[in-house]
């Protein structure tokens, strides 16, 4: 058993049959969502060059997401070239220590150090089945630009990566192991030159070629059916725990923490445990300093605890923003977290009251790195660390449970020189 | 003070056949004070409408000298209250158009941002980010108000789209000359001239994106456009900084005079 295989669960969207959102699809009588939506949040806010790019995308995304061939060898890659399945692995001395019982879903095991492949090879695929030549992506921290970088030299695409030039200059060796696979970094000076920019600049690029080009979007962000696709080639993640947890707990679990920037990882491991309700399901967003904003930036990256309602980059989803609909830069010491936005997926859950939301600072971000490290010997990235920066507060508060589920998204050798720096008080 | 309403401009300049130039610049790029003349200048040189951008963070839709400009105008304290201030303002008779993009008009509410806008002498909303499909609160409120909502149809669009987009639209239509983002080009792409013969309206076609000199808007109105589009150029001056007005003025005689020709 892989775990891969992704037919099953691609078409399931049962649980959104009865938002109020959802009507009866004329054409086979059968009840399904309104395309995109997620009670309000979703749909597709895009100039109208983009439009016919989505549909391109859907209906190929349609055409191939139950064909056994493209599953097939989807399934391949993730198994021999990423290195699926991962562990759940059980943490003893992290459980000893918040009295429930604890376990790691390895993401940080994957290739490149993270569960950005999941997606990116999914996705690169897909672009290859529907005849593209050349793949575009953004990228802050540089993960999810590796992840695409490495997707696109395996199967020879030609790969153009956005990246902040802000975030060049943080991470730079990501940005040389991009180069390394052929991935030409395009660096981004325009705006607060972080993420959201970057992803400016790749709808700009995609707006100009999109007859050969994919845009190979990294989170549950974006127009439908960019949340959709991401969700499903991330639900692995979930999947794979389900079937973990029974043959070693023989039970589901009392709850699942994962940490949201966008929300990848969340709704990977969230989606195939949203219908089984005795599962909560916590994301746990960016703190930043403080839950604060000043009047040009936020302190933190906290949609869902603290955005507000709003339209970017091309869906209705909660945003930061000031009080003229400006985005508001986001912080956090994990630029994997650093977005104003977040998955209008996941923010229709949250409000919902199906997941909850809760964040955590940079301080105790980086104390869970530290301790993470030291009891089970696994360097966690500071953005899965936000997610174990919430077993504290959880178990404080009574809310663990007895199973407990962490997703650990990514590891984190590439947060090395910031932790560092941070030590040195620079 | 009245202004004009789209549609009358249209009809006037129909009667005389003759094009019609639309001007774009960002409210309050250098500053608020100075948008008045930077739009006088453009009335003198021969605009007929003028579009006024309201600057977004985040302008996915436009090229890197919009973007700035609206940087810019950000810096320069331009919000929602002080946009509408300025161009109530205004001292022009020609109609004005409002193009931003759908956060700031969402954030600060549909139906208030569309009663104010009527309220400042705006004509007519163009919204990039938003499709026909997402529009109706929008449409809804624009037509409560007695505003256009003017829509996009780029290269790119499908047929099916183009019926949906010609019932939504109205004051005219906004034709994308080519894939790509705003912001000048030398060439005018053979996609505009395929562009012109599909679509078949009784709105007025405008074309823009990448239009910056006469002899550009001269060909553009041969192939059969009722209007032509320039902003990125304008803004360039206004960025440059010299001679501002005068060479606004310059510019839009320039393109002015390219339409008369091809009429």
């Amino acid at each position: 058993m892989t775990g891969t295989k992704v037919s099953k669960f691609l078409t399931k969207d049962s649980y959104l049959n009865e938002l109020a959102g959802s009507k009866k699809n004329s054409k086979n009588g059968q009840t399904s969502q309104i395309k995109g939506k997620y009670g309000k949040y979703g749909g597709q806010y895009v100039p109208e060059i983009l439009m016919p790019a989505l549909e391109e995308l859907e209906e190929g995304y349609e055409q191939y997401k139950n064909d056994p061939e493209f599953l097939a060898e989807l399934d391949h890659y993730l198994r021999d070239f990423a290195g699926r399945e991962t562990p759940l692995y059980f943490a003893r001395n992290l459980s000893k220590k918040y009295g429930s019982k604890i376990y790691l879903k390895r993401e940080d095991l994957v290739h490149g150090g993270a569960h950005k492949l999941n997606n990116a090879m999914g996705q690169a695929l897909l672009a290859k089945y529907m005849g593209k030549t050349r793949l575009i992506a953004e990228t802050g921290a540089g993960q999810h630009g590796t992840a695409t970088a490495m997707a696109g030299a395996n199967l020879g695409f030609e790969t153009v990566v956005y990246m902040g030039a802000k975030d060049v200059k943080r991470q730079q060796m990501n940005a040389y192991r991009m180069e390394l696979m052929g991935t030409e970094v395009k660096t981004v000076e325009t705006g607060s030159k972080t993420l959201k920019d970057a992803i400016n600049e790749a709808f700009r690029d995609w707006v100009t070629n999109i007859g050969n080009t994919h845009y190979l979007i990294g989170s549950v962000v974006g127009p439908h059916p960019y949340p959709v696709i991401v969700r499903d080639f991330q639900s692995v993640i979930g999947r794979e725990v389900k079937e973990q947890i029974l043959q070693k707990e023989g039970r589901m679990p009392d709850s699942i923490i994962a940490c949201a920037g966008g929300g990848s990882n969340a709704m990977g491991i969230f989606y195939p445990f949203v219908e089984d309700t005795e599962v909560k399901l916590i994301a746990v967003e960016a703190g930043g300093k403080a839950l604060k904003c000043t009047e040009k930036a936020a302190l933190h990256s906290a949609c869902l605890c603290a955005g507000e309602e709003g339209i970017l980059h091309g869906a209705r989803t909660k945003v930061l923003q000031d009080k003229n609909g400006q985005i508001l830069e986001s912080e956090s010491v994990s630029a994997g977290l650093d977005y104003s936005g977040v998955g209008p997926e996941l923010a229709y859950l949250s409000e919902s009251g199906r997941v909850t939301a809760r964040y955590a600072t940079d301080n105790e971000a980086l104390e869970a790195f530290h301790e993470l490290s030291r009891l089970e010997g696994i360097i966690p990235a500071l953005e899965s660390s936000h997610a174990l920066a919430y077993l504290k507060k959880a178990s404080e508060a009574g809310e663990l449970g007895e199973v407990v589920v962490v997703n650990l998204s990514g590891r984190g050798d590439k947060d090395l020189e910031t932790v560092l720096s941070l030590r040195r008080g620079i | 003070m009245e202004r004009q309403k789209i549609s009358e401009k249209f009809s006037e300049l129909r009667e005389r056949e003759e094009g019609a130039l639309i001007c774009y610049v960002m409210a309050g790029d250098p500053s608020a004070e100075r948008t008045n003349e930077i739009v006088k200048a453009l009335v003198n040189g021969g605009a007929d409408i003028i579009e006024l951008g309201f600057p977004f963070s985040d302008p996915v839709a436009d090229g890197p000298t919009i973007q700035v400009a609206g940087q810019r105008a950000l810096a320069a304290g331009m919000d929602t209250q002080r946009y509408f201030e300025l161009v109530k303002a205004l001292d022009v008779q020609i109609p004005l158009v409002c193009m931003t993009y759908y956060n700031p008009v969402f954030k600060y509410g549909v139906e208030k941002f569309v009663e104010q806008a009527a309220d400042a002498g705006i004509s007519g909303l163009i919204v990039p980010d938003i499709p026909v499909e997402e529009a109706a609160d929008l449409k809804n409120s624009c037509e409560k108000n007695g505003l256009d909502l003017i829509f996009l149809i780029a290269p790119t669009t499908t047929e099916g789209r183009v019926r949906k987009i010609l019932e939504k639209g109205s004051g005219f239509l906004y034709l994308v000359s080519r894939l790509g983002v705003t912001g000048a080009r030398e060439d005018i792409s053979s996609s505009t001239r395929k562009l012109l013969s599909r679509i078949e309206t009784e709105l007025p076609k405008a074309v823009g994106f990448g239009i910056s000199t006469g002899k550009q808007a001269e060909e553009v109105r041969k192939e059969g456009a009722d209007a032509v589009i320039v902003g990125s150029a304008f803004v360039k001056i206004i960025e440059e900084g010299k001679d501002v007005n005068e060479s606004l003025e310059a510019l839009a005689r320039e393109l002015k005079s390219g339409i008369r020709r091809a009429s």
